[in-house]
């Protein structure tokens, strides 16, 4: 059976306008990302800001056109299908943004919130009181919930509420982008727990964004890691978590200290800053700040290569388990 | 000896709805040449607890009691011009957004130089000690960089220039309020291991303030764990992260994702929220979220110690101290 979602080497390209000297040009934010969603699954994205995750997301949510590539939903082309059309599938592929209530009006109440998705697809004649009663109670809140303002809640309560909506009409596909950025960590595990209760109740395909690899630690069936607009490694999370291909994804989970001043480290320093990508590095485009960097790696360009159940896009991958270049 | 050591400081804000009492008994310190951390997650006071001491504080901020020595003497009684001749030569501030430090009409240069205008040195020498420490935090190609504006930074950038402008003076005391909150994970580490460095070759000490366990963990040598308001535990980042004493930190410990290496589908939260700050409960601070209270948690417990320099604001512990 194919997958709910597949991603085609999309490529998503802006128009830049710059100031009145310079001229205008493009910028690549997403250059060919393949991958699958499968029904029922969850996937998580990991890089970190300006890697592409939220123009890709928005790409396949039909906010953002793909100017290459194919981007399938139950085998049906979403690439250039005319607005009118996409509205229909709205129902069954749902985007929750970064901050889901603090982006909308705080002069509605929280049923008006969360029950506008109905007005929107036109089901308005829904009883709503009753629709908003069973939202707050399937996303953990009181129904008292429904005649207060997004200002009367807490910064937690509101990403509930974000759910709640994103939810409405009982998709197939969530896509979440940094569903826990800005929470505090006693209330993380509570939003990341939500999402696993109601992927299990709904069969829901969940897209999860983040910068912060260990969010998707438990929430995920696969992981995949973004670098400059590309994946550089894809795999079955508990393996790239246990064996990372890709010298940039050891780099992220090295970069997440554990709360214990004796844990063993495995450092792994990133030289510089991402490069700007208007200028790509040659070769392998994570070679300026990669800490295993090889004479090749500056002219050849990695292609995609399975290993194991994963892939990667590295000359050199697991260089970092030899003794030699760890001692370098 | 202690650079600042604060004690029994409250801090109310004049709301609407009544005082919201964010400080209240706040007693800690940060031992010369250490780095102390404050964690705590948001609204616990602070911010609330720096802008204090550098008495840079909101206008409808009030300091109900305490003391803030620094140095031996208490800050709070100083004059408005004695804090600002301080400010910036004795205690250095770095903050999570640095376009709070920089002025984004004038080069970096010209403020590295600018900073230095009570020190008797030519142009050029001031100039060539601003080369010197934008190198130091890792900027590269130091020279030319001076003449750029600070909006020609990337945000790492912008955050080590901060640093090195706060450094320039070489403060008895650096305080960092969320430094790499924003930024991205691989150049936190970097910066961390950088001011780590600094604080060696420099001597000076650090306080600084985050959320994140980890990076507190990885650079602190103390660390003071704050909750609504409240210090409930304190003591060196071995103890405190080893041995927990009070159910909060515990519970925050093992909220953290770093901490939690099996796989589950049900990670641990602290439920409930923070209490309101305007009408505070009797008795423990921490009560109606802890998994451990018991009758005597109706009184608000004050400090006990749970082992030698590690306190903890916990009938508990108060309970099993040693006499
Ligand atoms: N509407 C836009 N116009 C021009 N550039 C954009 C636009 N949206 C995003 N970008 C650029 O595309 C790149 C990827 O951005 P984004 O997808 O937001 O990254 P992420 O979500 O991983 O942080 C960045 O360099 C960003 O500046
Ligand atoms: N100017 C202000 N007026 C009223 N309340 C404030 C003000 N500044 C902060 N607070 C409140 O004081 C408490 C502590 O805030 P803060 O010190 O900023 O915490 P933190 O830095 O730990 O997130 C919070 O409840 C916050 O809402
Ligand atoms: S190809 Fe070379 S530079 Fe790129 S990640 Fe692999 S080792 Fe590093
Ligand atoms: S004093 Fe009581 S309620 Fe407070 S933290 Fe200790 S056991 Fe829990
Ligand atoms: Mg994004
Ligand atoms: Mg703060």
């Amino acid at each position: 059976m194919s997958a709910l979602l597949q991603i085609r080497d999309v490529f998503v390209r802006f128009r830049l306008r710059g100031g009145i000297f310079s001229s205008v040009g493009t910028i690549d934010a997403v250059t060919g990302v393949s991958l699958d969603i499968e029904e029922g699954k969850t996937y998580g994205i990991v890089g970190e800001s300006g890697s592409g995750k939220t123009t890709l997301a928005r790409a396949v949510a039909g906010l953002h056109h793909a100017s290459e590539g194919s981007i399938l939903y139950r085998g049906q082309e979403l690439r250039d299908l005319p607005e009118a059309e996409f509205r229909e599938l709205r129902r069954e592929i749902v985007m929750m943004f970064q901050d889901p209530i603090g982006s909308l009006s705080p002069r509605l109440t929280i049923k008006s919130l969360i029950t506008e998705p109905f007005r929107i697809q036109g089901m308005g004649d829904r009883d709503l009181d009753t629709e908003a009663k069973r939202l707050l109670t399937m996303v953990g809140l009181p129904a008292e919930f429904a005649a207060r303002y997004p200002y009367q809640i807490s910064g937690g309560q509101a990403r509930r509420v974000g759910v709640a909506r994103a939810l409405a009409l009982d998709p197939k596909l969530l896509i979440a982008d940094e569903p826990t950025a800005g929470l505090d960590v006693s209330i993380q595990g509570e939003m990341l727990n939500l999402l696993a209760r109601l992927q299990d109740e709904m069969g829901l395909a969940i897209m999860i964004i983040t910068h912060n690899l260990n969010v998707v630690r438990h929430i995920t069936d696969t992981v995949g890691i973004m670098y400059m607009g590309k994946l550089v490694e894809e795999g079955p999370t508990e393996e790239v978590f246990a064996r990372p291909q890709h010298p940039y994804t050891l780099a992220l989970l090295a970069a997440n200290p554990e709360p214990d001043p004796d844990a063993q480290l495995m450092r792994v320093e990133l030289s510089g800053e991402p490069p700007s990508i208007l200028r790509r590095p040659k070769g392998c485009e994570f070679h300026t700040r990669c800490p295993f960097v090889q004479p090749r790696c500056s002219t050849d360009v990695p292609v995609w290569t399975a290993a194991g159940e994963g892939a990667h896009r590295c000359h050199f991958p697991e260089i970092w388990t030899r003794e030699e270049a760890v001692a370098s | 000896m202690a650079v600042l050591d604060i004690r029994d400081l409250s801090v109310s804000y004049a709301t609407p709805r009544g005082a919201l009492k964010a400080l209240r008994d706040v007693t800690m310190k940060v031992p010369e040449g250490k780095i102390t951390g404050i964690v705590g997650e948001s609204g616990c006071g602070k911010s609330t607890l720096i802008s204090a001491i550098i008495r840079l504080m909101a206008p409808n901020a009030k300091v109900g009691s305490g003391e803030v020595r620094f140095k031996g003497e208490d800050l709070l009684s100083r004059s408005e011009a004695e804090m600002r001749a301080l400010r910036g030569t004795e205690i250095s501030m770095v903050f999570q957004d640095p376009m709070q430090t920089h002025n984004p009409v004038l080069t970096v240069g010209r403020q590295m130089i600018d900073i230095q205008y009570r020190d008797k040195l030519s142009k050029a020498d001031k100039r060539k000690r601003a080369t010197e420490m934008l190198a130091l935090v890792g900027i590269p190609d130091p020279q030319a960089r001076l003449n750029q504006y600070p909006f020609e930074f990337s945000g790492g950038m912008r955050q080590r220039i901060a640093i090195a402008m706060a450094l320039m003076a070489k403060p008895s005391l650096l305080i960092a309020d969320e430094p790499t909150t924003a930024l991205d994970a691989t150049l936190e580490v970097q910066i961390i291991k950088r001011l780590r460095e600094l604080q060696d070759e420099i001597g000076c000490s650090i306080l600084f303030i985050s959320h994140h366990l980890g990076v507190i963990a990885e650079l602190c040598d103390e660390v003071v764990v704050m909750y609504a308001g409240e210090v409930v535990e304190s003591g060196t980042v071995r103890d405190v992260f080893h041995n927990p004493a009070h159910p909060y930190t515990r519970a925050l410990l093992e909220c953290d994702p770093g901490h939690i290496k099996v796989r589950t589908r049900n990670l641990p939260t602290i439920p409930g929220n923070i209490p309101d700050l305007v009408s505070l409960p009797t008795g423990c601070i921490f009560a109606d979220r802890c998994d451990v209270r018991y009758d005597a948690c109706g009184a608000r417990p004050v400090m006990a110690t749970a082992s030698s320099g590690h306190q903890a604001a916990c009938h508990l512990i108060a309970e099993k101290e040693p006499a």
